[in-house]
């Protein structure tokens, strides 16, 4: 193998791909063959580092420089200046990745990694996901050779048990408990399947982990394969993660290349293969008895259960499916042992979890911390506060089936039992922080919205009754709110919650409940006072403009679709609120920030 | 005239339902085939899969309806996504469509009549470190406020 003198990693995750990372590494390779450094310096398109908020990243090994936000024409000075003259571009460095003495800090001291600790994601950012000899250098494919050639079905669920690891797609249900069930099932064929149909708006995790460590999730795969008993594994994925489909089959082609998918792995009588199915668009596919209706090309509905997946699952087969996180734990699990995993964790939520981190937050991003810490952790030491010195608000987890947990909770231990008696959910993991311009029932507003139109429309509660509590949010947002609504939004809640069919219609009401139980009084602010206190709910508003601040430039009688503005010119001008369509115009172009919102 | 009167079109088809008759999931594989030949899947399209598979058209249609993924229209030459996740949707991407909807005169799911765009309000797009994000085919836009519109849009029109 080659060697290197200095190794450039390019970040090809979504995010910083978006943003045109794709470019940077054309950049460097151009440049690099022009220096005649094609032999020294090696660059490697990684998955995610997690920073996203910084992208597109750029670190430089050995020294470890941390370059965020670059350009093409930033890379000319990389080149350049590093490179080839060994001189670290301070201009480009993350904030975050200099100590007080100027110093670069090793990635774990920055402030954004010291608190985490990475088990899912350890190699997120570190190999190249498109080359399994990558993988293979940090110990891949070693759990599969191990459990194959050491370890009995039974030994692998022991371990599993042992180590307290639960599903990670939001339930929290025992893994080594499904695999048990599995195993214990009478079948002459079973599956293993993987969720990647990864739904929660806001949540990008699965999709990491994806595209930056393929291989962690088909090797996890055939382990399970071998404990229950199967020989064939569905990854199904949803068609609008491009990359993560891209990766997934090259890995999978790969490791069928090499001999670790297929017939007779490491020369043992265990055969095992996967094949991809990509969703199709459909959120309700998340939930595991729709998805395996869509596997097999029906419309994606839930099933009654039980019977449960691990006794009749696909093609009616007896099934096991899991997460894409819970996955990239498993083969940790074997090669470090149980009482290792166990040792990280409260009692009974052991391990890490990752969490997408978004919304009003600064260092927006991919983190992972170990279970019991707490949000107020992850939002200021982690995710550095919310940006333009707005006051914190509330934090969303769990997406349409969580809820929104205010200031006061913020130093609530993370785990599954804390969260759900605070009134949320672990859900997979994302993380959405608002602030102080967010409105709570603007925002259960918008997870109704997103309930009713991904309903599947099988029970009749999730169906009819969401799109009754929807219609009346969208009352109390339009100034049309009466009293007794917060009551019967209550009511419909706890009636779907009783009788939905599936998990999802079951928790789609909790984002309501959770912002009536901590935001009542912006609930009442909007039916009894016809208010909206955080400023959103656009029927509820005025639009003024401030004497002393309008110098009368005349822009916002410009740009005034509605002609609703008058005034003379160097004099200040009026709205005349009959005519205002609240289309914010005025308000966007204004110089001297005299038009407000009340 | 149908989308069926293309031939070279209708034998692709011709060859996914023969290789899909008779197997597990044959309707939804059959309906991705046909949409990547066609574009979309019109009505007539959904009755030919359901003669040739030997399924009834409410199966078909039931699929078809049923995920995202499948256009029963015709879809404009760019399509414009406006992500609609929860990290984009508290960072103002109602804004941004409300903006895209007056530029481009259409509502969320409809195309255009010169057939150049499709506004879609999107599911998450994951790209939540730029939100509020959007995405024409496959470029994504982040970081964006209203008064960017325009000028994205431009670009498109020109070409």
């Amino acid at each position: 193998m080659a060697l290197f003198r200095s190794q450039v990693l390019i970040c090809g995750g979504t995010g910083c791909s978006s943003s045109g990372s794709g470019k940077l590494i054309d950049r460097f390779e151009e440049l690099l063959e022009k220096n005649k450094l094609q032999d020294e310096v090696k660059v490697v398109r990684t998955g995610c580092f997690g920073l996203c908020e910084a992208g597109p990243i750029v670190i430089i090994y050995p020294e470890g420089a941390f370059y965020s936000h670059v350009t093409v024409p930033d890379v000319d000075e990389i080149v350049a200046e590093h490179l080839v003259k060994g001189r670290i571009v301070q201009r480009l460095l993350h904030r975050g990745s200099l100590d007080d003495t100027g110093k670069v800090r090793a990635l774990d001291d920055m402030d954004f990694y010291q608190k985490q600790k990475r088990v899912a994601l350890r190699n997120c950012g570190v190999i190249d996901p498109e080359n399994i000899d990558e993988y293979i250098a940090f110990d891949g494919y070693k759990a599969l050779y191990t459990v194959l050639s050491e370890m009995k079905p039974q030994d692998v669920i022991d371990v599993l048990l042992a180590s307290g690891l639960r599903g990670r797609g939001g339930a929290g249900f025992p893994t080594g408990r499904k695999w048990q069930f599995a195993m214990n099932s009478a079948g002459d064929k079973k599956y293993v399947c993987c969720n990647a149909d990864e739904g929660d708006p806001g949540a990008f995790m699965d999709r990491s982990v994806l595209e930056g460590d393929p291989h962690a999730v088909l090797e996890a795969m055939a382990i399970a394969g071998y404990t229950i008993g199967s020989d064939q594994g569905y990854i199904y994925v949803r068609a609008e993660y491009p990359i993560a489909v891209k990766r997934l089959e090259l890995a999978i082609n790969q490791a069928r290349a090499y001999g670790l998918l297929g017939k007779n792995i490491f020369g043992t009588d265990f055969s095992f293969d996967i094949e991809l199915r990509l969703g199709a668009g459909a959120f309700v596919c998340g939930e595991e008895t729709a998805l395996l209706n869509s596997i097999e090309g029906l419309r994606g509905e839930p099933r009654c259960r039980p019977p449960f997946p691990a006794v009749k699952g696909l093609f009616d087969k007896p099934t096991i499916l899991n997460n894409v996180e819970t996955y990239a734990n498993v083969c940790q699990i074997i090669l470090n042992g149980a009482e290792w995993f166990a040792s990280m964790g409260t009692e009974h939520s052991k391990g890490t979890k990752v969490f997408a981190l978004g919304g009003k937050i600064n260092n927006t991003g991919l983190v992972e911390v170990p279970m019991g810490t707490t949000l107020r952790e992850i939002i200021y030491d982690i995710g550095g506060g919310c940006p333009n010195g707005k006051k914190f608000k509330a934090v969303q987890t769990g997406g349409p089936s969580g809820g929104c947990l205010p200031a006061s909770l913020l130093d609530t231990p993370i785990d599954y039992d804390n969260l759900i008696a605070a009134g949320s959910m672990m859900g997979s993991g994302g993380m959405i922080v608002m602030d102080e311009d967010n409105c709570m029932v603007d925002i259960a507003r918008f997870f109704l919205d997103f309930t009713v139109d991904e309903s599947c429309g099988k029970c009749t509660p999730c169906r009819v009754g969401t799109r009754r509590m929807l219609e009346i949010l969208n009352r109390i947002c339009d100034g049309k709110g009466e009293e007794g609504d917060i009551e019967k939004l209550e009511t419909l809640a706890d009636n779907i919650k009783a009788t939905a069919l599936c998990g999802l219609g079951q928790t789609a009401p909790n984002p309501v409940l959770s912002t009536i139980h901590q935001f009542r009084e912006e609930y009442e602010a909007h039916i009894y006072e016809k208010r909206c206190p955080a400023g959103v709910c656009q029927k509820l508003l005025r639009y003024v403009i401030d004497p002393a601040k309008c110098k009368g430039c005349t822009l916002c009688v410009r740009v005034c679709p509605a002609d609703a503005i008058t005034g003379n010119v160097k004099e200040p001008h009026v709205i005349d609120p009959a005519k205002c369509l609240k289309c914010n115009a005025c308000m966007e172009k204004c110089k001297f920030g005299a038009i407000s919102k009340q | 005239m149908s989308v069926l009167d293309h031939k070279d079109k209708l034998q692709k088809l011709d060859e996914v339902i023969a290789a899909n008759k008779g197997t597990r999931g044959a309707v939804m594989r059959t309906l991705q085939s046909a949409q990547d030949i066609f574009e979309h899947v019109p009505k007539d399209v959904q009755m030919y899969i359901a003669k040739g598979l030997d399924v009834t058209l409410s199966e078909v249609y039931g699929v078809a309806t049923f995920y995202s993924q499948f256009a029963l229209e015709p879809r404009g030459e760019y399509i414009i996504g406006v992500c609609m996740g929860t990290a984009c949707y508290v960072k103002g991407s109602a804004l941004i469509l409300e903006r895209i909807e007056n530029e481009l005169d259409v509502l969320p799911g409809q195309t255009t009549p010169d057939l150049k765009f499709t506004l879609k309000d999107t599911r998450c797009l994951g790209a939540c470190g730029l939100a509020p994000v959007i995405m024409i085919n496959e470029d994504v836009y982040g970081r964006l406020v209203p008064d960017d519109i325009p000028g994205i849009l431009a670009k498109y029109k020109a070409m």
